[in-house]
């Protein structure tokens, strides 16, 4: 649990997107090939569109390629005709039309490559998206599909983060860098063709910064690295003491220990600070020095260029042609390298994404599954064993049988397995042994979608989601009519206080629907049960949040509603279930007492000690007075 | 982001030394083409070798001398923007640690949380780019139009004739493109609420058998996403192509009336290709310029996030002359208190009065939102009074020093804060210099010792963020040691028994009996059982007192009570 809090919040932080500066620490995959394999595959079905991107691309690239050296025999051209007007040959004189021949020619050029690459970016913004349409499409259908046990084991963040930034990442991948790194293969495999073309000796000469680059380059790559890692460490420490601070804020004050919190913060600040600037003026470093290495380079190109021009081994416009293609050379061999770090960035992103593709599924449905026509609500419990851990038995041969019609009533301590009974009834869990029947049929053999329509249910943790109160009243069930929507609502004593809220029952809830009190959110996911019309109603500890008085006005309305239909009670508050016909005592998986409340209080067992200890404190609290 | 500016006073003279820098890296990087065109124009021409090797040494000695400014440069730029966030991050947590509860949910703990962290160094991060990029870019663009006109004013008219094209066509597609942008934000933001509420819900969506709708939900969010997603990045796909054209057709058109004025004799050959690289610069850096132009509003809104904080000022404060209190006895009065939050329609408290002295418990029932809670924030002077007067010794707490009112109240939130450390560490939190022994007899008094001895470390188990490896009881026992630990004259519990079963309550309860028999008590609880036998039960009904007495006096006078009495006593629950 806290290690994956520590992973969330780590990807909270500053990870947006692969867009890493350089020299940052990279993640990575952990099945690099497989998973780029898998990604590969959600390609397939654009694989002509993407072989149209590939053309572009080249295309593109090759054109801008080609034209400086084009563009460098207009200034030899140029400068032929200048020499020759200078020795003062007669009639000559600038070749005007051979220039504007490359002129126009050059202006073809660019401008087919100009549109080559806007076709290349306008179909891949189509490819990109929906790629990552498909595969958020599929993960869609694949939560549906899972079982409850990974939602439990999983913190939301950490889903919601695979769902929704690692996805992002693959997206800006597909759009941007993959077609950049084409672009950077192709541009720097053209310019070293183009350049060999016009001085193997010159090439030889750029080519060489390349290794000279990287030997400068290494160590501080390493080093920034470090700082990186240090700077990631102290951001981490910083966001927890922020966060523990300002939700313990009222303890914080409460015990005046607001200097030690500012002082603990400027310490760890501090030394944020400290690893901060270090990571980033080596990171800044980068750039120069590959400018620096592109100058050297640039310069020789100028010296041995011009001697190799003096000497009339190559023209005056390839050192130009030259000049350009040396600016241009580093550049994607710059990219090629972060580009390598975004893509095995994104891996690591699609693979988390795979990662929960690949979750156990909920057994299907059997093809014999079948429907209650009429349901009763008989509910059976038969030697039923479960546990969540492989070495953590929790409920151990439970045995339960509960006629239509009858009140179960649930109490015990935290933790003795209360919660767990609801949700093997539900079949969000699996038992390990026995068998759960309803109506003398195992729920394994009933349809999930039927099993769970017969219940109705009312948690402690009252979830509204954003949008109207009709809507979330009428959450639970389709198509239902106003008039519906009302009687729940009043039968569930919401009636009232909903229509003292300004917009009524089109009330907007917000995103915590914190403009309702938790109390009416509580009466507002009751009423929603009761507008489902269940057979089998639940209730975990669903007044917890409500004061007694209007408890008892909620009890009342239930009362009537549950004539006739079978209801599991979870409680906290004795006082909420002692008419129940059966009380369960629950403790550490197993039921100790069962009976009604007279037989339990007679029984002088657990449940009485329970009892009793709620009003009865004159034996351990002597009062003064 | 301007707002945020005079945190970068302190760095003036990093900031200078970072421009005096950039300039001469930039002009020592524009100088080099000038250079090329001597060795074209004057080397090559002449045959002159000597000539160009000469030059080339300049060009060498001037990349070099280029690379230690950049990384002077770099250094202090460094040094300027991580200096910028620490500072604005110090003056925020500082800031919001003097805040009061008002202006703490005005904002919002979450919030409060993001601002600090993810929005302070998002701005950082832009003013690296900045000090990076954004300096550079104006300097390249300036020097080499600059260099440019030097060289030739007429052939400079084609590139300041070009940018204006440039610059349009920047503003063109940004203008289309920046709304969408914001557009795919919002369009996100609902693919991540749809999706939380969906792994939030997932039990009640299963029950419910919603899950068919809730893919529908998911899937109208998502498409809603790609296709605007697709939308963004078609426009977006036009920028680049067209840059590069407006950049080459500059060139092109250079070489064209380049050739014409060699041929006029007004330049050189070496010239025009120096001017071909002066125009790549400029536009380049133009370029570069309109990246940071996608970066800023997106800072900016951090920033104006930022600077909301800041701008609040906390409403109750310390002041030199507030009154102090060497030794309290504990007598404190409500002197007909009217509170209400601020924006409220209603009062959360009307007109309550009474008096809770040493050596007596005072407890306080009601419903939820009877303002119970508010009431012990009240004492604590988290929030102030409107009307009425709260007196502690008969001195009104609005005008003593905050710090010493805190001092002699302990305070035991709904909610018990655990902080990362060790269970030692928690309990001493109230009173560092706690002993060994008083730490044991604390744990024991809040029936703690038991789940403790049991644990693996003992007292020096380390509790995660929030407690998360404790049950809510156990971080409830936890909260009580540490408030007992620090021997308060006055006790303030906001149900804090209430994850506790029946039992566990009664024990911690007598036990505190007897640790506080010369304090003042307050409790607030849910639970009858709870404050049966308080000197003096007070009753809150929608925020008015309804009865004050003990119980048995209560029950013949209070109807509400009676009412809560019966509903916790009998049970007339369900059939």
């Amino acid at each position: 649990m806290s290690n994956e809090q520590k992973h969330h919040q780590s990807r909270m932080g500053p990870r947006r997107g692969p867009h890493h500066g350089p020299g940052m620490p990279v993640q990575k995959a952990k099945d690099f090939k497989g998973t780029l394999r898998r990604l590969v595959g959600y390609l397939k079905p654009y694989k002509w569109s993407l072989f149209s991107v590939l053309i572009a691309t080249i295309l593109s690239t090759v054109f801008t390629i080609a034209s400086p050296k084009i563009m460098g025999k207009a200034t030899t051209k140029l400068f032929e005709g200048l020499m020759a007007k200078l020795s003062g040959t007669p009639g000559a004189g600038i070749d005007f039309p051979y220039i504007l021949n490359i002129v126009l020619l050059l202006a073809g050029l660019y401008l087919v490559s100009s549109l080559f690459s806007y076709i290349q970016q306008f179909i891949m913004a189509s490819i990109a998206q929906k790629t990552v349409y498909d595969i958020r499409e599929e993960v869609n259908h694949k939560l549906t599909r899972l079982p409850l046990k990974f939602f439990d084991s999983k913190s939301h963040g950490d889903v919601l983060s695979r769902v929704v930034n690692d996805m992002e990442n693959v997206s800006n991948t597909l759009q941007q860098s993959l077609t950049m790194m084409i672009q950077s293969v192709v541009t720097v495999l053209g310019i070293i063709v183009m350049m060999l073309t016009i001085s193997p000796l010159m090439t030889l000469i750029v080519i060489c910064t390349i290794p000279l680059s990287l030997f400068i380059l290494q160590p501080i790559t390493k080093r920034s690295q470090r700082f990186f890692m240090a700077q990631q460490k102290n951001l981490g420490l910083l966001n927890g003491h922020v966060e523990e601070m300002f939700t313990g804020h009222e303890v914080v004050k409460a015990y005046g220990h607001e200097k030690q919190s500012v002082e603990k913060f400027n310490h760890i600040n501090e030394d944020l600070y400290r690893a901060g600037w270090k990571a980033q003026f080596i990171s800044g470093v980068i750039m120069p020095i590959m400018t620096f290495v592109n100058n050297i380079g640039y310069v020789f190109v100028c010296i041995i260029g011009g001697i190799l021009v003096t000497h009339g081994a190559i023209q005056i416009g390839d050192i130009q042609a030259f000049i350009q293609y040396a600016r241009q050379f580093s550049q994607p061999i710059n990219q090629v390298a972060n580009i390598a770090n975004i893509i095995q960035a994104t891996i690591a992103s699609a693979e988390r994404v795979f990662e929960v593709l690949d979750e156990q599924e909920e057994v299907l449905d059997g093809a014999s599954a079948m429907t209650l026509s009429s349901p009763k609500g008989d509910v059976r419990f038969e030697q039923v064993s479960f546990r969540y851990k492989e070495d953590e038995p929790l409920i151990e041969d439970l045995n339960l049988d509960v006629k239509s019609g009858q009140s179960i009533a649930i109490v015990g301590p935290t933790g003795a397995g209360k919660t767990t009974l609801v949700n093997l009834l539900m079949r969000f869990y699996e038992i390990q042994k026995g068998k759960i029947t309803i109506d003398g049929v195992d729920i394994t053999h009933i349809k999930r979608g039927e099993l769970r329509s017969l219940f109705g249910m009312v948690l402690q943790d009252t979830w509204l989601f954003k949008g109207t109160i009709k809507e979330n009243i009428a959450y639970g069930r389709d198509r239902v009519s106003d008039k519906e929507i009302f009687e729940a609502a009043k039968a569930a004593r919401a009636d009232h206080f909903i229509r003292t809220l300004p917009d009524g029952y089109e009330t907007i809830l917000n995103e915590e629907a914190s403009n309702i009190s938790q109390g009416q959110k509580q009466l507002l996911t009751i009423a929603r049960a009761i507008l489902a019309q269940p057979t089998i109603l639940i209730l975990d500890e669903a007044t917890s949040s409500v004061d007694t008085r209007t408890e008892i006005h909620i009890q009342e309305a239930m009362d009537h509603l549950l004539k006739g239909k079978t209801s599991f009670i979870i409680a906290h508050r004795l006082s909420t279930i002692q008419n129940a016909d059966v009380i369960l005592v629950m403790k550490n998986g197993t039921v100790i007492e069962q009976g009604n409340h007279k037989d339990l209080l007679n029984k002088e067992g657990f449940y009485a000690e329970l009892y009793y200890s709620q009003f009865h404190q004159g034996n351990t609290t002597q009062q003064s007075s | 982001m301007l707002k945020l500016a005079k945190f970068l006073k302190p760095y003036k003279g990093l900031i200078i030394a970072v421009l005096f820098f950039v300039f001469l890296q930039s002009f020592s990087n524009l100088y080099l083409p000038t250079l090329m065109s001597d060795i074209v124009d004057k080397g090559i021409v002449n045959q002159d070798i000597p000539y160009i090797l000469r030059i080339g040494a300049i060009m060498l000695g001037i990349t070099v001398v280029a690379v230690v400014f950049s990384i002077l440069a770099s250094f202090f730029s460094a040094k300027t923007a991580t200096g910028f966030g620490r500072d604005v991050r110090k003056t925020m947590f500082s800031h919001v640690e003097t805040f009061s509860l008002q202006e703490f949910d005005q904002i919002g703990a979450a919030s409060l949380i993001t601002r600090t962290t993810n929005d302070i160094l998002q701005v950082q991060q832009v003013y690296v780019m900045i000090l990076r990029i954004m300096i550079m870019a104006p300097m390249m663009c300036i020097g080499g139009i600059i260099l440019a006109v030097s060289k030739d004013a007429m052939l400079s008219l084609v590139v300041i004739g070009a940018m204006p094209f440039l610059i349009v066509a920047i503003l063109a597609v940004m203008r289309k493109g920046m709304p969408l942008f914001k557009l795919i934000q919002t369009k996100l933001d609902r693919m991540n609420l749809v999706l939380r509420e969906r792994l939030t819900g997932i039990r009640v969506v299963r029950a419910f058998n919603r899950s068919e709708f809730e893919e529908g939900r998911f899937q109208q969010a998502n498409r809603d996403l790609a296709e605007t997603a697709i939308k963004v990045n078609k426009i977006m796909a036009v920028l680049m192509p067209i840059m590069m054209l407006i950049l080459n057709f500059s060139t092109i058109a250079i070489i064209w009336f380049g050739s014409i004025r060699i041929n006029h004799g007004h330049m050189q050959v070496g010239d025009l290709m120096a001017f071909i690289q002066y125009a790549m610069q400029i536009m380049f850096s133009l370029i570069m310029l309109s990246m940071i132009f996608v970066m800023v509003p997106r800072a900016s809104a951090s920033a104006q996030r930022i600077h909301e904080v800041l701008n609040v000022t906390p409403s109750i404060v310390e002041r030199e002359n507030d009154g102090q209190i060497k030794s309290a006895k504990g007598v404190l009065t409500f002197d007909n208190v009217t509170f209400s939050y601020p924006g409220a329609e209603r009062p959360a408290l009307t007109n309550i009065s009474f008096i809770a002295r040493p050596g007596q418990t005072t407890a306080i029932i009601g419903g939820t939102g009877s303002g119970k809670s508010t009431l012990l924030k009240l004492i604590e002077r988290f929030y102030d009074i409107e009307e009425g007067h709260i007196l502690l010794d008969g001195k009104d707490i609005q005008s003593l020093s905050l710090k010493d009112l805190r001092e002699h109240m302990a305070y035991i939130p709904q909610k018990p804060a655990i902080f990362t450390g060790t269970i030692k560490e928690n309990i001493k939190y109230s009173q560092e210099a706690l002993t060994e022994d008083s730490i044991r007899r604390a744990a024991s008094v809040a029936q703690a010792t038991e789940f403790i001895s049991r644990l693996e470390d003992g007292y020096d188990t380390v509790l995660t963020q929030g407690g998360t490896n404790l049950s809510g009881g156990q971080k409830q026992r936890i909260a009580v040691a540490r408030a007992l630990a620090k021997e308060s004259h006055i006790y303030l519990f906001d149900d804090s028994f209430s994850a506790l079963d029946y039992k566990t309550d009664a024990l911690v309860r007598s036990a505190l009996k007897e640790e506080m028999k010369e304090a003042t008590v307050i409790i607030v609880a849910q639970r009858v059982s709870t404050i049966i036998d308080a000197d003096q039960i007070i009753v809150l009904d929608e925020g008015k007192m309804s009865g004050i007495g003990n119980h048995k006096t209560l029950l013949q006078t209070c109807d509400v009570y009676k009412e809560i009495v019966s509903s916790q006593m009998k049970g007339e629950g369900i059939a």
